[in-house]
């Protein structure tokens, strides 16, 4: 039995999990700052770094008394050391290695997107993050035995900051097929979200709008980038701007009055006059269309046996469908939408499997905001 | 049709995405660091197209993506080209400027370039090149390039001279 603390700070989530042997949760702790972040339409970088400072004692402490570990139980401890945010990075290794010297355990630097994949090897053993302060969770069931991945496999990766397409042979074994040229996913979700006037995060309430509009409604453009496994939502974003600007256009809002309602935080819900659900549900359709169809090229060029969803957009209910059917009959594997966010329980699992390969890190271990895939942590 | 404005103004249309991105390959070819680039112009009028043709024109190798999640984003250039720092205060209001930290950036080793740099209000940098983008149509964008203060003006003649090849330079570059 092998058991990893992973600790996890690389944007707006504290998270501290225990996981044993890689794949089953012993506990999972996350306190998340999205009410501190929702007055900027985003997550700002100072005040997450703040609130990690508060917050990270208190969560690995609760994750460990969840998982009734002591110290000395602990094989090892892995941490996010990017990419992300560095004052918020800054936290997480910094504490890691503070702990990992304090009671002589072996460190491991993970990255953030290669562990956002791991979410599908993960046994949960109770339905969601436990939050902070929160009561502590009942003795867990015997968890049913989920698939474990089979390689090769292609990963869909998509979050708030990265759209990413990889080809995995083995652990620690990738290539990196494709990604966005310019917006996000999760970014796209987001501003279009902002522009209608529906708030933060995107995701959720895109497609909380989207459920009582048509995807037929309006025929929003779709990038194929051909040839590539590349996306790009930028164009999408334009036109559904100009599809927003025309309505506005049509009721006569004079133009200084539609800049601030556009640019302004605290956008005002715009349902009267623009036919936010059929947007927000074409618009939606639009994104999945996409990253489906390059998922699926993916799995064929590469005879993928799986593909494997992860990240924060991976929660979205329709991607999540339209991928399961398209793809068929490869296997797609959708982690549970709790461990598609940022968790630490996802860096406990890759931490597992960089340790048990002997990878460690020094005390030496820098954050890297820019880590791409494919870098070895610090030896 | 867009005639020149003054010497601290030049105007142009672009006429695709991937002009604008040449266009921003272009000025980036004239960048020696040290330089502040404020790109303003509302969504979808090409602001990260035309950072994106500055990455590349400085040599960065990996894709350019919109910092728009991370506020900023730096790369590695060529060797001895500037780095290339990419903002984006779509998020922002003026007052959360402060915290962000963006004048550890302002120096000659780096080039700026910042993405709804509208947003700034008071802590706008003095010096820098400004790009307003607009929407003309579907296809077409409009840039218009102001310049403040004495290096920038001249990083503006270079380019006019590199775009247009008038005055003494001549020619393409």
């Amino acid at each position: 039995m092998t058991l990893v603390l992973g600790i996890e700070t690389s944007c707006d989530e504290t998270g501290a999990a225990v996981v044993e042997n890689g794949r089953r949760i012993l506990s999972n702790v996350v306190a998340s700052q999205i009410d501190l972040h929702k007055q900027y339409g985003g997550v700002f970088p100072e005040i997450a770094s703040r609130q990690h400072i508060l917050t990270i004692v208190p969560v690995i402490q609760q994750a460990m008394r969840d998982a009734n570990v002591d110290w000395r139980h602990l094989d090892a401890i892995a941490v996010t050391y990017g990419p992300g945010l560095a004052g918020s990075l800054l936290v997480g290794v910094n504490v890691a290695k503070a702990l990992a010297f304090a009671h002589d355990i072996p460190l491991v630097g993970v990255n953030h997107i290669e562990a956002h994949v791991y979410a599908n090897w993960l046994v949960p053993t109770r339905p969601a993050p436990t939050d902070l302060g929160s009561a502590p969770p009942q003795p867990a069931e015997p968890p049913a035995p989920a698939p474990e991945p089979q390689f090769p496999l292609v990963a869909l990766i998509v979050s708030g900051g990265h759209t990413e397409l990889l080809l995995m042979t083995d652990h620690g074994q990738f290539k990196r097929l494709g990604a966005t040229i310019d917006d996000a996913a999760g970014e796209a979700f987001d501003k279009v979200a902002r522009l209608l006037g529906l708030g933060f995060p995107g995701g959720p309430a895109i497609q909380q709008a989207a459920s009582r509009g048509s995807a037929e409604a309006f025929q929003f453009p779709r990038a194929w980038l051909k040839g590539t496994y590349d996306s790009s939502f930028s164009g999408l974003k334009t036109a559904v701007l100009r599809t927003v600007r025309k309505y506005e256009a049509k009721i006569g809002a004079p133009a200084a009055d539609r800049k601030t309602k556009l640019v302004s935080s605290q956008t005002p819900p715009l349902m009267h006059t623009v036919p936010v659900p059929h947007i927000a549900a074409s618009f939606q359709a639009a994104v999945v269309d996409v990253l489906v169809e390059k998922t699926r090229q993916a799995a064929e060029a590469t005879k993928a046996k799986q593909v494997l969803l992860a990240g924060g957009v991976a929660a979205n209910a329709l991607l999540r469908k339209e991928m399961t059917a398209r793809l068929a009959p490869v296997l797609v594997l959708v982690p549970p939408p709790a461990l598609c966010t940022d968790n630490a329980a996802p860096i406990a699992s890759l931490g597992y499997f960089r340790f048990m390969r002997g990878e460690r890190a020094g005390r030496d271990l820098d954050v890297n905001p820019t880590l791409r895939l494919g870098v070895a942590p610090a030896p | 049709m867009s005639p020149v404005l003054d010497e601290r103004m030049l105007d142009f249309i672009s006429h695709s995405d991937t002009q604008t991105r040449r266009l921003g390959a272009r000025l980036a070819a004239l960048l020696r660091g040290g330089e502040v680039i404020c790109l303003e112009g509302e969504l979808g009028t090409g602001k990260t197209c035309f950072a994106q043709g500055i990455g590349k024109g400085l040599g960065v190798e990996e894709p350019v993506v919109s910092p728009s999640f991370t506020l900023i984003r730096e790369y590695a250039t060529a060797p001895a080209r500037p780095k290339f720092i990419h903002v984006d205060l779509y998020r922002l209001g003026e007052d959360d400027l402060p915290t962000l930290g963006l004048e550890d950036y302002m120096n000659p080793s780096c080039v700026v370039v910042i993405e709804w740099a509208d947003r700034m209000g008071a802590s706008t940098p003095e010096k820098r090149l400004e790009v307003r983008l607009r929407f003309v149509d579907d296809t077409k964008r409009g840039l218009t390039f102001v310049a403040y203060g004495e290096e920038h003006r001249r990083l503006l003649e270079a380019f006019r001279q590199s775009m247009f090849g008038a005055g003494e330079m001549g020619g393409k570059r």
